[in-house]
């Protein structure tokens, strides 16, 4: 296809002219606030046992480690001359990314929403309509992530002339994979430097939520080759495995081919996509980035999936320990993270060292969790209309 | 008849063929049947069974709508290769569209050697590229499945080249650089694209799709192609209709309309 031959010329010469890394370093330094900090969660790591230092990829302009992506896309989008972006999302949160990156660069946006998913954030929705986006609501098949993501390749199918698809996550067609773990690869060489720095030495365990895969290969990529460093990427496991109710495609899928990709897909007997499910929407996703199902299929990484429940205790011990909310989706992480715990410690014989990716803050969420916890009386009074 | 047959047979006449797509169990496995013949019947000279998939994204949403019912009534993929059977039985040419994944899971040489036994002559892979389809060119040729792969008036010449060169039976041109779903005017980088795959083999027929919705624009596409696809405005006539009968006979009176426009005196 034309349009992704197009992207690969594109970014081959962009990858290596020093002006536009030097335009994308001055955007996520300047604008976005990166490098983030790498934070020791002191009392987090009092309560479980290991040392735990946080990537606060929550304190990144719009809140999450999407904002690299976005920003190096949207340059690239400019470079290539194509006046309108696109984008699907799950959360809202890589649609309120993309629609930030278009308004900064003056670029026109629209955002693909499954139905669902802008009804559980209508707040992210409202955001990017401020932002100067246009949201188009995906009626079609399971209206989640998946759909906005089929629609999305749709209008690009018949816009490739004046449109850059900016894909949110390190998955679908050739060469998105790469661009985007290239994006975001530098949540793990900050987070490398800042262990060294930090500590003197490197972490045991990087552990990371996986979803479409971004912040976890974002993190991981820059730590592969350091063979003592274990990598943990943790899955959506909704309901749990067993149940069928769960978005952890590498642990609870099969090899197949979706979205351009060939990788772990949630599908039935006949290769049918099988709606995912997970309190997170962002994790909301039937498929995984392809280097992930490499570094699984390698074994250099190892994926476990994490339920709603396990995922929420985590949250609120979060919140509880160290006065961070965070995402749905990043409360994987430290949920699988404090699971390891144990098994570090017989392997290695010490209090292990876990640096987890806290991909993103957890505002767009407050109205599933506060649901979750049964404390939402109080915050539907405070803020009329938020519950949709 | 093969599909060959079928493009040589029209060309003696002076005309395009007709291709008519319907998702396989839509809305039940056997309306699709009865849908699929009433086309036949009324002039549909190929039957292009799609095969339901949960994310075409290669199609527009009245494609997508009756994939959703297909597959929300349960249809499988051994469903369809049934219903092209009782298709291909009629005396119809029958060739299947499908997603890759579906293919893949079933086995993709078996999967070729039951299309042949249901009397499919062809398969039409949107999502599939000759780069990546060395194990369906082996299937295929083993099986004598017709291989369709798909060009856009995006694709270069090199790729045009290349797509023609492993394509057999005929090429899908997409006349609109867009998914499909019934237009209110026919593209104009049709003809050209249609000019550039005839300069890379001017021997293989080519099928212009996505867009044509009644039997003045399937002339204007007969004027340049050799095969005019329609889908999505043949869908909307068992998707709007008030019952099953009345969606037939709109399916019925499309079909003729349609046939009719692809045997008007050219250009």
């Amino acid at each position: 296809m034309r349009a992704l031959d197009e992207l690969d010329v594109a970014y081959r010469t962009a990858k290596t002219d020093p002006e536009f890394q030097a335009e994308f370093g001055n955007l996520l330094k300047n604008y976005a606030g990166v490098p983030s900090l790498l934070y020791r969660a002191e009392r987090l790591s009092a309560a479980t046992g290991a040392e735990i230092l946080l990537k606060r990829e929550d304190l990144n302009h719009t809140g999450a480690h999407k904002v690299r992506n976005v920003l190096g896309q949207a340059l690239l989008a400019k470079r290539m001359g194509k006046p309108r972006v696109i984008a699907e999302t799950g959360a809202g949160q890589h649609g309120v990314a993309s629609a930030t990156a278009a308004a900064l660069l003056d670029l026109e946006c629209v955002v693909y929403m499954g139905q669902t998913d802008t009804e559980r954030q209508a707040l992210n929705v409202a955001r990017m309509r401020m932002l100067g986006a246009t949201v188009i609501p995906v009626t079609n098949g399971s209206r989640t992530l998946k759909d906005a993501l089929n629609e999305a390749l749709r209008d690009w199918v018949a816009s490739v002339d004046t449109t850059h698809y900016l894909l949110g996550t390190a998955a679908g067609p050739h060469p998105f994979p790469e661009i985007v773990r290239d994006f975001v690869g530098g949540i793990g060489v900050e987070a490398r430097a800042q262990s060294l720095e930090l500590l003197g030495r490197l972490p045991d365990a990087v552990a990371a939520c996986v979803g479409g895969g971004s912040n976890a290969i974002g993190i991981f990529h820059a730590f592969v080759p350091d063979e003592d460093v274990r990598l943990y990427g943790f899955e959506a496991g909704g309901d749990g495995i067993e149940t069928g109710r769960h978005a952890a495609s590498i642990t609870g899928g099969t090899s197949g081919v979706l979205h351009g990709a060939r990788t772990y897909v949630l599908q039935d007997e006949d290769g049918q996509t099988v709606e995912s499910h997970s309190i997170s929407a962002g994790l909301d996703y039937p498929g995984v980035g392809p280097e992930h199902a490499w570094l699984h299929d390698t074994g250099r990484a190892e994926y476990q999936p994490v339920t709603d429940a396990e995922a929420m205790a985590a949250f609120q011990l979060l919140c509880r320990t160290e006065g961070i909310i965070p995402a749905i989706e990043s409360a994987h992480a430290i949920a699988g993270a404090i699971r390891i715990i144990p098994e570090l410690i017989q392997e290695i014989g010490r209090t292990p060292t876990i640096i987890v990716n806290l991909s993103g803050r957890g505002d767009k969420d407050v109205h599933t969790a506060g649901a979750y916890f049964g404390i939402l009386d109080e915050v539907e009074t405070l803020v009329p209309g938020e519950s949709a | 008849m093969s599909i060959s047959e079928v493009f040589h047979k029209a060309k003696a006449e002076n005309r395009a063929v007709l291709v008519g797509c319907m998702p396989a169990g839509f809305p039940t496995v056997d309306d699709s049947i009865a849908s699929m013949i009433a086309m036949h019947e009324a002039g549909c000279d190929v039957i292009e069974v799609e095969l339901p998939y949960s994310d075409p994204v290669m199609d527009g949403p009245v494609i997508q709508r009756a994939s959703d019912i297909a597959l929300a009534a349960g249809v499988r993929t051994r469903d369809t290769l049934r219903i092209i059977e009782s298709v291909a039985r009629t005396g119809a040419a029958v060739v299947l569209m499908t997603y890759w994944n579906p293919i893949e899971k079933y086995g993709v040489n078996a999967f070729a050697r039951d299309l042949a036994a249901a009397g499919a002559t062809g398969m039409i892979t949107p999502d599939l590229i000759p780069d990546e389809a060395a194990e369906w060119i082996a299937a295929s040729d083993e099986h004598r499945i017709d291989r369709t792969f798909l060009v856009s008036p995006s694709s270069t010449d090199e790729r045009i080249a290349m797509t023609v060169a492993n394509c057999r039976g005929f090429v899908y041109a997409t006349a609109l650089m867009g998914v499909t779903g019934a237009r209110t005017s026919v593209s104009r980088q049709a003809p050209d694209l249609v000019e550039r795959v005839r300069h890379a083999d001017p021997d293989l027929p080519v099928g212009v799709g996505l867009g044509v919705g009644n039997g003045k624009q399937a002339a204007e596409v007969a004027a340049f192609a050799d095969g005019v696809i329609v889908g999505s405005a043949l869908i909307r006539c068992v998707l709007d209709a008030p019952d099953r009968a009345a969606g037939l006979a709109r399916l019925r009176a499309l079909s003729g309309e349609l046939a009719e426009g692809v045997r008007e005196p050219q250009k």
